[in-house]
């Protein structure tokens, strides 16, 4: 979460979801909550009870829209140019909390004079754009002077030079009437929301603000959040109760799956994957460690990460191990492999917990890719698409793919289910919780710690009996886990390697520590001495190999006293300290310095939550912040690490301890948010000559195809969403007879008029169709959509539920067969929540006539390239750079 | 008449005179009906997450000799306070529906169906193609580089899985074998 990290320093939420309770005004947009986290929204109905005015931006009247006091329809991918026009009505009308943004945010730093902003060509790009490789260099983007650590600084706000006044500059075309140009808002509306907002916002009051996907998946998702970001900075809600950015998050740990990542480019706690030219360690180290801020840090986290994977094969001597992790030589993301899946160039592939036939973009290309594989491994509860694709999918029923010439060898493993196991989900608000394991798994159904495991412990062997040099990473890998009966290994085992321990051996011999701090005994597989007692935080961590810590962010979830915090279930307050442990160190409202005022006070005694007590950091949560730093310390010139941040810089993993308005290092596609059309749009960009994200990738392909701004055979704008009966691709749905029976089929839901307009009625089948592909949905005809009108044009949006499916009880078209694969620039999201398509009324074409269908309404040959800012090139040599990024 | 005093006795009526009750307590209740109680009663508890969105809700797991009674919400929780959506409150059903896979299943290259498998064979195969795999695709230099990576065995998934799951593949799968194309439904 880039957007959250580089305005605020951390990828999380900054609150937690009881908080919300607190606010005076809440924001909900890119997010149906009551709807996709209806238990999380009882939060929100808690803060409407007590006055709070609750707002929902969003494209569909929904149960949320139902529940809120204002509800502004909105036209898909256009959130910047809302969000953007808050900015603006904040600043024109000096509502922004002065005290709050001159001295907790980057508004005062002095830019440099290489900046150029899109306002000062028109054309849409910021200063640093290299046309040839499609990329910013963002030289030019840094402040004055280059140093991140100590800007200048322009207190009054007044110099030209100044974020705050490149800020006004930048949204000052974002009009009340741009807003209603480009989203279709009215601007009365739009006065309303933004007076709400504004009142919400000082010493006395906090609006909170709330979002899910309707944010994320959009070529500049990153971007929305930021802009939401600057909006939250400006009225001074961040680090305070009540105030916040809470990000609701779809999956039970996907905020654990990004913390300790299953995910390329980055090892657990969000330190960086190394890249080829990162040769040494040392030279990896100098590339990301910073000088200042909590991130001086760096060398100590990651020498304990290879300390927890490589162990006593980790030493000083072999640089931790370092040589064994391996480099990464460009974008390796799914849809970078997902392409070379096509290509014949992957030969196998794990999916766990995952269906990416009916859950990620171009069900089509998903399949096709899937049946190219040499061998699959599924882990699952069900038989989901993904498992039988060769047999069952729309394909093979067309006659497109046969059975019989899929070679992809396929291993199904039936996985455990949630009860069964024992481990910890962290949630969207940063907060891990343990679930204890009630009984064994059915049959053959194991956890995938078993499966890891399992399969580690034959490689590992497999390894040790090579003396190939390339399985010397495996011989060096630190698997010492003690096993249950089932031959899972242990898990608290493995939260303690996580938490992190002294690496100096101590047997204790006993099974479970007591009071020594080591668990198990300390003891390996072997039965020789392990390691040491656990740390009781990150701060304990050294760089010299004395400290192992698998994920350094979670450190303290299971300290010295051998007490797992996660199965913590004793609350103590309503931010629910004492129950579960939230990173980092169990602050459940992160930044909360700036909970009070630069000289240490509350701001009000109805918003107080830390404040400084003449010794120490005091009050209602852990304080993020060196507990003795009193409020008007200043640092010395040259001072390094956290004792560089002055006693009133609340965001310390910044080199600068400010919040970021202006995002000076860190993105790739500007330091500002700026207004960029979806990639498809019915319209051309009202604001600048560009339509779109001028660094996105396309994954141009035959089969991937995008239709140009207003192209007259898409005319209409879809989105899509969850249903709250369904869940994401519906393996844990779809399958349920209590769930189905809730929501037993795919619909379109559309407005009156627009039903009217295509002769259709409530109930009746359309077909939906891209570039891309074309389902069958039953129309749902209703005022929950709505036409918009914008520049005097009326357009239409389609929303579609996503969940289903041709496996399960219910079945129905994927929506994701509609969606075209494409990557945000900072983290390849795909934008699933605007395209352009059309409807047509009747049934889809069984058989081999759905080509011929499919062909009348897009078109499938003719040139690759319809979009005249894609890039012309198909596809590109080698492994990766599918996307046509930048090169490295 | 000791036989019409027994009679009368047992009349409800007489009894609640007798033992002063108003017929509305225990006393009202078959002898089959006191002997009635909750399936929880005396089930084992185990504390648990539920396991579908990122609100967290708590859930309490109720079980007796190895086997599933129920699921609840957890009224204790900060952030649920006992509450569960449709969702979280099918997860019993979740667990023991009819269609779920206990088995262990294999398709054959080419193949039209299923054929049945041991796991520990299933393992044994599925260690055996990572490793020829890994093998016939390992780079061990680039331009001169030292990159070590193989980029022809991919993961995906791990949003629904825990994070001491998510911790072991990155581990193994990256620490251990090299393999850098490894993503789950998250984007940071």
């Amino acid at each position: 979460m880039p957007g959250l990290g580089t305005s605020f320093g951390r990828g999380g939420a900054t609150t937690a979801q009881q908080d919300l309770a607190n606010a005076d005004c809440i924001l909900i947009e890119g997010s149906s909550m009551a709807e996709a986290h209806p238990v999380g929204f009882r939060w929100v109905m808690k803060a409407k009870e007590r006055g709070a005015t609750i707002i929902h931006v969003d494209p569909r009247f929904s149960r949320t829209s139902a529940l809120a006091d204002i509800w502004a329809p909105i036209r898909a991918g256009t959130d910047i140019v809302f969000l953007g026009g808050l900015i603006r009505h904040l600043i024109e009308h000096n509502l922004y909390f002065h005290e709050y943004v001159v001295h907790y945010t980057n508004a005062s730093c002095i830019l440099s004079d290489e900046y150029g902003d899109p306002e000062d060509s028109g054309d849409g790009y910021f200063s640093g754009w290299n046309a040839e490789k499609r990329a910013y260099e963002g030289d030019s983007w840094v402040y004055k002077g280059g140093d991140l650590s100590r800007p200048e600084r322009d207190l009054t706000l007044q110099d030209p030079q100044c974020v705050f006044q490149k800020l006004k500059r930048h949204f000052s075309r974002y009009t009340p009437e741009m807003v209603e140009k480009i989203c279709g808002i009215p601007p009365d509306l739009f006065h309303k929301i933004a007076h709400c907002l504004a009142a919400a916002s000082g010493p006395e009051r906090t609006a909170a603000v709330c979002y899910a996907v309707g944010w994320t998946q959009h070529s500049k998702g990153v971007q929305i959040i930021r802009t939401a970001a600057i909006l939250q900075l400006l009225l001074g809600n961040i680090g305070r109760p009540g105030g916040g950015i809470l990000a609701l998050r779809g999956h039970a740990s996907i905020q654990g799956s990004t913390d300790i990542p299953t995910l390329y480019d980055i090892l657990p706690g969000y330190l960086t994957m190394p890249r080829k030219g990162d040769e040494t360690l040392q030279k990896y180290l100098d590339n990301y460690t910073k000088k200042t801020g909590l991130w001086s840090n760096y060398p100590k986290y990651l020498v304990s990460t290879l300390k927890a994977y490589y162990g006593k094969s980790a030493t000083l001597e072999n640089d931790f191990g370092y040589g064994f992790l391996p480099k990464l030589t460009g974008n390796h993301s799914f849809f970078e492999f997902l392409y070379d899946m096509l290509d014949g160039k992957m030969e196998g592939m794990f999916l766990m917990g995952q269906n990416p036939v009916v859950g990620a973009p171009n069900g089509r290309l998903q399949r096709k890719a899937l049946s190219k594989l040499k061998w699959l491994v599924v882990r699952e509860l069900v038989e989901i698409e993904s498992a039988n694709f060769w047999r069952e999918s729309p394909e093979v029923e067309r006659g497109e793919l046969k059975t019989e010439d899929i070679e992809t060898e396929i291993f199904f493993f039936p996985a455990a289910g949630h009860a069964e196991k024992e481990g910890a989900f962290t949630n969207t608000q940063r907060l891990l919780q343990w679930r204890e394991k009630a009984v064994d798994p059915p049959g053959d159904c194991r956890s995938e710690a078993w499966f890891i495991h399992q399969l580690a412990l034959r490689l590992i062997a497999k390894a040790k009996a090579s003396d190939d040099p390339l399985d010397e990473p495996l011989r060096a890998l630190d698997w010492w886990y003690p096993e249950d009966h089932l031959g899972d290994p242990k898990m608290e085992a493995v939260l303690a390697e996580i938490n992190g321990w002294y690496t100096n051996p101590v047997a204790t011999g006993a099974d479970r520590g007591a009071g020594d701090g080591v668990l198990f005994g300390g003891i390996d597989r072997q039965g020789n001495p392990h390691h040491g007692p656990q740390v009781n935080g990150f701060a304990e961590l050294k760089a010299d190999g004395s400290t192992a810590s698998g994920a350094w962010i979670y450190s303290g979830v299971f300290g010295r006293d051998g007490v797992n915090r996660a199965n913590a279930r004793k609350s103590r307050d309503y931010l629910g300290h004492g129950w579960g442990f939230s990173w980092p160190s169990d602050r459940r409202i992160i930044y909360n310095r700036a909970s009070a005022r630069p000289d240490g006070r509350p701001w009000s005694e109805r918003k107080k939550l830390i404040w400084w007590d003449s010794e120490k950091w005091t009050g209602l949560d852990v304080a993020g912040f060196v507990q003795g730093k009193a409020p008007d310390y200043e640092p010395e010139v040259g001072a390094e690490g956290l004792d560089a941040i002055p006693g009133d810089a609340p965001f310390i993993l910044h080199e600068d301890g400010l919040g970021w308005i202006y995002v000076p290092k860190g993105l790739k596609d500007g330091p500002f948010p700026t207004h960029y059309e979806p990639l498809e749009s019915p319209v051309s960009n009202e604001l600048y000559s560009r339509d779109t994200n001028p660094p996105e990738l396309w994954f141009p392909r035959s089969k991937n195809r995008f239709a140009p701004p207003g192209d007259s055979r898409f005319p209409f704008v879809l989105t899509t969403y969850r249903l709250t009966e369904h869940h994401t691709a519906g393996g844990m749905s779809r399958f349920l007879s209590h769930l189905a029976e809730l929501q037993p089929e795919m619909f379109a839901e559309i407005s009156p008029e627009l039903a009217r307009e295509l002769k259709t009625r409530n109930g009746d089948y359309v077909c939906i169709v891209t570039l891309r592909g074309a389902i069958e949905a039953r129309a749902l005809v209703s005022r929950r959509t709505r036409p918009l009108h914008l520049n005097g044009r009326t357009l239409h949006q389609v929303a579609l539920p996503y969940h289903y499916g041709t496996a399960g009880l219910v079945r129905g078209s994927a929506a994701n067969d509609l969606l075209s694969i494409s990557g945000e620039p900072n983290v390849t999201i795909m934008e699933a929540k605007a395209c352009t398509c059309n409807i047509v009324p009747g049934r889809l074409p069984r058989g081999r006539a759905f080509a011929e269908f499919l062909n009348k309404y897009a078109p499938q040959t003719g040139p690759v390239v319809l979009h005249p800012e894609e890039p012309q090139r198909d596809v590109m040599a080698g492994g990766g750079g599918h996307a046509m990024e930048g090169k490295e | 008449m000791e036989n019409m005093f027994a009679l009368l006795s047992k009349w409800p009526l007489v009894r609640q005179i007798r033992e002063r009750k108003d017929g509305t307590g225990i006393e009202s209740m078959s002898a089959k009906t006191r002997a009635m109680h909750a399936r929880i009663d005396d089930a084992k508890v185990a504390r648990s997450i539920c396991p579908y969105c990122g609100v967290g809700c708590g859930q309490v797991i109720y079980h007796k000799e190895g086997k599933l009674i129920s699921i609840e919400g957890d009224p204790e929780s900060p952030i649920s306070q006992g509450n569960l959506c449709p969702k979280g409150a099918a997860s019993y059903q979740l667990l023991t529906h009819s269609r779920r896979e206990t088995k262990m299943k294999y398709r054959a290259p080419r193949a039209k169906e299923w054929t049945e498998m041991s796991l520990e064979r299933a393992m044994d195969m599925v260690a055996e193609r990572i490793w020829e795999s890994r093998k016939r695709t390992f780079v061990h230099k680039k331009d001169g580089a030292t990159i070590n990576h193989t980029t022809a065995i991919c993961h995906l998934g791990g949003a629904t899985l825990d994070n001491e799951e998510n911790y072991l593949i990155k581990k193994l799968f990256t620490g251990g074998l090299g393999m850098v194309c490894v993503s789950n439904q998250a984007r940071i």
